[in-house]
């Protein structure tokens, strides 16, 4: 047929002409998360439903559409509800595009699924590695082009990440899509991804580079505005590391970030960034809903419901983004406010209000009823006089008359909620018991109890609904008269941590109150010179030279820490002086630094040793500090061979005594005296050391003043010298 | 159902927007229609409604795929409408064999010249089938009883298939052979359209004038290259066509080819169009009340050019010429396309975090206007010039008025 040289008339967006070579696909039908609970029980999160269709199928068609050909879908928990579901949709059928199964019962985390798959010998080349959770739009041809390009050079890119731009919220550092802000240094010439952090320290706002990363990179360029899209061009290599390391789990956290920290390998990421396309996964209640408002703003067009109906009846767009199924029975009072979708063969009542609302198929709406920014998903049955509000509600639940939800309610499958019966805020319901093992904290990421329920629900689906039925909820159960379901206690983290990746919006207050704490952090951080400033980023900047300078002040400070640290080990574990000396020398090398920056922290160390010693009086005090330099002189005196590093060492010493130590204050001058017998300090260092500060401000000469004396017997003595000699 | 590999990779392709410009879409359409009925097996008897049905079957598919690419039904249309000439016309030949008298038959010619496209304009079967050949039924005495398409008896498919068990033979592979000729030919229109349509060019172009035009389309790119060539000269003003921008590669083109051309934005339309001598553009559609389904922005270029009584000429190749009168056109008619043509989403993407209260941007981008027929001075397409009010007429020459609902009726029919 023309029709592969008519469409190549248009831009070379449609990538079947340019990806020849069989191109294959992993999709992890599970997200080994627990976020979707208790809704997950039942039914695994790519099958649930996405402005009414099943989310795989927006993965799976974008898959075919950027030129994919043959998909392998990881199935583990739930798996046989997946393979049921593919089986029955035509994607098993589909010309030049094969979807094969790969059914794991016991993979607990990414990182088992890939491991599985190596072992099956599948893939073959380059591959896309998505999870079954991702809506995108985008034209793959570039990015393949780009990784493909690099192998080429470079047999060590073994992997392309697709990021996206995307504001985060400066006040509640979390993104649209409800994860946490998301920070990436990027070379901006290669593209070449060298940092990559999710799970910043949020409280301190601070970001720990590594030094070495601003030695090898010529530039840097720092984001936070930029969204993981969770799409993969990987190279086979990617599977055998993740068998290489058996204790890789989670694609970004152990994978991405051990390669980012590992170089022996040198095995390189780079990022492909998107402009005009979509692509988004959804990790958690907030970006299910974001991205359903995405769809139904048509940002992941030609994926909306007037297009892509997967079988469904036809849907039909009208004025205001309002998505209409063909058979519908709507009373003619019931008003349908702007985005809002309905599924076919729902009915709804008089005088009901919907807005900003996603209705499934077969649903019975009553009469006066407020449904505000909803999910309610297939043959739900909504009695009179409900108000919802930000709610999730899935198949088969029942609302009697005069209920409400308020916002954040997930309400499970087959749920009843009695009459005149408010839910309250953030409750998540389900006809399931919360397991109870599921208190350790480690439980959140791995989810191990998540396949073993899963499993059993699988195979004995049945079975534990009719013993849901038979535990015969009391008349008066939690949800109200006649109501069927057991309200979630909020586990760990909290009620505080609900709001962030629930379907409601962010409350006012919440916001208010998080903008506050960062202006008090700011406060904080302006006047306190104690904490670091390094990676302080202002909300809205990119500027990696501003990093680079507060890097090196920051570098002294902890460069000083180290020396008094190893100074005071030496002091208590009768170290020798060697040893120490040696131990000073590396840490100079590894903060290279200069002699006279190790003479002056030495220098600090030892007087403040000498000040933490318990002393009586004044007299006291110049003992210590006269028996910690006879013991530590040797030390201290190997870096002072020049005058400048002696100079250093007075400034020092006359820096403690304005600042940190000044009880050294009254007994500056007899110390000085006594480093100048002890041969530490030489009579041309002191004598410089007056004639710097000459210039120098009035307050600045407290010292010199003192001093004079000593410094006039200096001058005078080497008179004598001089004279006795002729 | 042959080929059924070509139909879906066609309904894939359609779904997915992927094959744009009706041109091409009406192409590919009547290349799938031709392997269709090639490969469809015909009996003896009946065989106008078995072809009939087949196409049906498959057009009703593949307009479901993309309802807003009128091109689709238009040529799905016009092969039934072909079909059905055919036959007629096998019949009558037929007739002419078996000695029926030769008074008759001409009449018979001459009435269904005029009458079918009439009968196009009255919609009403029940009128329609007085004026269509009444002496075909009365001549085959032969009252139509197939359950096939009661309410708008497609009397010539039906009674034909009785006239055909009187002279069974050779027709049947003609009937198909013929269609399978005529289809070639709308293909070949299809593909020389531009050509067509072009060749007008120097009637409609005059020496030093400056002519206005708004995106890009391929027929107005050819439609002036050939005045070009024709050594007339003349200055062509380009307005950008936001949000696709696509006026820029024309501009680029035209002025390759040694035109004077101007670039400006699309709101700088009413300030030109003064200066401008006519506004030439491509559509998306014509409707059958000469309505015109364009791209976005051109209702507005029409009614600068009203004001100023500036000609707005439509280019249109005859596979354009939809059937349909419009209802809601700016709704039904239209594509909401994504609205990252229009702003960056990484920019804007703070303002439409629904999260937080700041969930208050949308954007809509719509890809066609409707520009009314009033506003339209003149189409041009492959077979001339001509008015919108003529538009009616026309469309009764190409297609048949059973065919206006494609979809097969399943609830009122059988």
């Amino acid at each position: 047929m023309g029709a592969q040289k008519k469409s190549g008339a248009r831009v070379s967006e449609d990538p079947d002409e340019l990806v020849r070579v069989p191109l294959q696909a992993i999709l992890l039908a599970d997200s080994f998360t627990t976020k979707f609970r208790p809704i997950t029980l039942e039914r695994p999160k790519v099958l649930l439903p996405l402005v009414n269709v099943p989310m795989i199928n927006y993965t799976l068609t974008w898959l075919e559409s950027a030129g994919v050909e043959e998909v392998f879908v990881f199935c583990c928990s739930h798996s046989k509800q997946v393979i049921n579901y593919l089986e029955k949709s035509e994607w098993l059928s589909q010309p030049n595009f094969t979807v094969a199964t790969i059914e794991s019962q016991n993979s607990v985390s990414a990182g088992d699924a890939l491991r599985v798959i190596y072992e099956r010998n599948v893939i073959h080349g380059d591959f896309i590695l998505i999870s079954g959770d991702t809506v995108s739009n985008m034209s793959l041809t570039q990015a393949l082009l780009e990784h493909k390009e690099r192998r080429k050079k470079d047999n060590n890119a073994v992997m392309t990440m697709v990021i996206k731009r995307s504001k985060p919220n400066p006040a509640i550092h979390q993104s649209r899509l409800g994860t946490d802000e998301l920070f990436m240094a990027i070379d901006p010439n290669t593209k070449q991804l060298v940092y990559y952090e999710d799970r910043a320290d949020q409280s301190r706002g601070t970001l720990h580079l590594d030094k070495s990363l601003l030695v090898d990179n010529p530039s840097l360029s720092l984001h936070h505005d930029k969204q993981d899209c969770y799409i993969d061009i990987c190279s086979p290599e990617v599977l055998s590391l993740f068998t290489d390391n058996f204790d890789y789990q989670h694609l970004r956290r152990h994978f991405v970030k051990g390669l980012l920290v590992d170089d022996i390998m040198g095995y390189k990421i780079f990022v492909h960034e998107i402009h005009s396309d979509y692509a988004a996964r959804i990790d958690n209640f907030r970006s299910y809903d974001t991205v359903s408002k995405d769809i139904i703003h048509r940002w992941t067009y030609p994926l909306v419901p007037d297009v892509m109906n997967f079988g469904h009846t036809a849907t039909k767009l009208e004025r205001q983004g309002m998505y209409r199924a063909l058979e519908i029975s709507q009373s003619q009072s019931a008003v349908i406010g702007p985005f809002t979708v309905i599924g076919s063969g729902t009915k709804i009542g008089n005088n009901t209000k919907i807005s900003n609302s996603v209705i499934g198929e077969g649903c019975k709406i009553g009469s006066n009823v407020i449904i505000e920014g909803c999910y309610i998903w297939d043959n739900i049955s909504i009695e009179d006089g409900c108000k919802l509000q930000h709610a999730i509600v899935c198949d088969g639940v029942i609302i009697k008359s005069g209920a409400v939800l308020e916002p954040g309610v997930i309400l499970s499958f087959k749920v009843v909620v009695g009459p005149e019966f408010v839910v309250p805020p953030y409750s998540k319901v389900s006809l399931f018991q919360q397991p109870i093992e599921e208190d350790s904290d480690e439980e959140l990421e791995y989810a191990d109890s998540t396949s073993v329920i899963g499993s059993q629900v699988d195979k004995s689906d049945i079975e534990i609904s009719s013993k849901v039925l038979e535990t015969n909820f009391s008349p008066a159960s939690q949800l109200g008269i006649g109501g069927a379901g057991h309200v979630w206690s909020t586990c760990e983290g909290g009620h505080e941590e609900e709001w962030r990746h629930s379907v409601a919006p962010i409350p006012k207050d919440k916001i208010l109150e998080a903008i506050k704490t960062m202006e008090d952090d700011m406060e904080f951080a302006q006047d306190d010179s104690f904490l670091p400033p390094s990676g302080e980023l202002k909300p809205n900047s990119n500027d990696s030279d501003d990093d680079d300078h507060e890097d090196s002040r920051d570098d002294s400070y902890y460069f000083e820490k180290e020396v008094e640290a190893t100074f005071l080990r030496a002091v208590h574990e009768n170290i020798q002086e060697s040893h120490l000396m040696l131990e000073i020398n590396s840490l100079k090398l590894s903060y290279n630094k200069q002699t006279s920056d190790c003479a002056g922290a030495l220098f600090y160390a030892m007087m403040k040793y000498a000040l933490d010693i318990p002393h009586s009086s004044a007299d006291s005090l110049l003992q210590n500090v006269q028996v910690v330099f006879t013991k530590w002189k040797k030390a201290l005196t190997s870096y002072l061979n020049d005058k400048d590093e002696q100079i250093e060492v007075i400034l020092k010493f006359e820096e403690m005594c304005l600042e940190s130590a000044n009880e050294f204050a009254p007994l500056f001058t007899t110390i000085l005296h006594h480093l100048y017998n002890d041969d530490v300090i030489e009579e041309n260092a002191i004598l410089s050391w007056e004639d710097e500060k000459k210039d120098a401000d009035e307050a600045d000469k407290v010292f010199v003043k003192q001093a004079q004396k000593f410094i006039q017997w200096l001058k005078e003595a080497p008179e004598e010298d001089d004279e006795e000699e002729e | 159902m042959p080929d059924v590999q070509a139909l879906n990779e066609f309904v894939n392709l359609l779904k997915k927007r992927k094959i744009e410009g009706s041109q091409a879409t009406a192409k590919l359409t009547a290349e799938l229609l031709r392997s269709v009925i090639s490969h469809q097996r015909v009996p003896h008897t009946n065989q106008a409604t078995y072809l009939i049905n087949a196409v049906r079957a498959v057009g009703e598919q593949i307009i479901d795929a993309n309802p807003i690419e009128l091109s689709v039904g238009n040529i799905v249309r016009r092969v039934l409408h072909i079909i059905r000439e055919e036959d007629l016309s096998l019949v009558t030949d037929a007739m002419a064999g078996f000695g029926m008298s030769a008074t008759s038959d001409d009449e018979d010619d001459v009435e269904r010249d005029d009458h079918p496209a009439l009968s196009a304009v009255v919609v009403a079967a029940a009128a329609r089938s007085t004026l269509r050949p009444p002496s075909l039924q009365t001549l085959l005495e032969d009252v139509t009883d197939s359950a096939a398409i009661p309410p708008t008896p497609s009397s010539t498919g039906d009674s034909d298939g009785k006239s055909r068990s009187v002279e069974k033979g050779t027709r049947g592979r003609k009937l198909k052979h013929d269609v399978i000729e005529a289809v070639n030919e709308l293909i070949q229109d299809i593909t020389s359209c531009h050509e067509q349509i072009a060749e007008q060019a120097v009637e409609h172009i005059h020496q030093n004038e400056v002519i206005l035009t708004l995106g890009s389309s391929k027929t107005v790119f050819e439609f002036l290259c050939a005045a070009k060539e024709k050594k007339r000269s003349f200055k062509v003003v380009v307005a950008e066509g936001a949000p696709r921008y696509r006026g820029h590669l024309l501009a680029k083109e035209l002025a390759a080819r040694g035109l004077q051309s101007t670039v400006i934005a699309d709101s700088a339309c009413f300030a030109m169009i003064s200066r401008v001598n006519m506004v030439i553009v491509g559509a998306h559609a014509v409707m059958a009340n000469g309505g015109v389904i364009a791209p976005i922005g051109l209702h507005m270029v029409a009614l600068a050019a009203h004001r100023h009584a500036v000609p707005f000429v439509v280019l249109a190749g005859s596979h354009k010429l939809c059937p349909l009168y419009p209802h809601n056109p700016h709704v039904l008619l239209n594509e909401l396309r994504s609205p990252s043509e229009l702003l960056d989403f990484g920019e804007f993407s703070d303002l439409m975090d629904s999260a937080t209260s700041l969930g208050s941007l949308h954007v809509v981008n719509p890809a066609f206007d409707y520009v009314p027929p009033n506003l339209v001075s003149l189409f041009i397409t492959d077979t001339g010039g001509h008015n919108p009010s003529y538009m009616y007429r026309l469309i009764a020459d190409y297609y048949s008025a059973d065919d206006l609902v494609v979809k097969q009726r399943p609830t009122a029919g059988n």
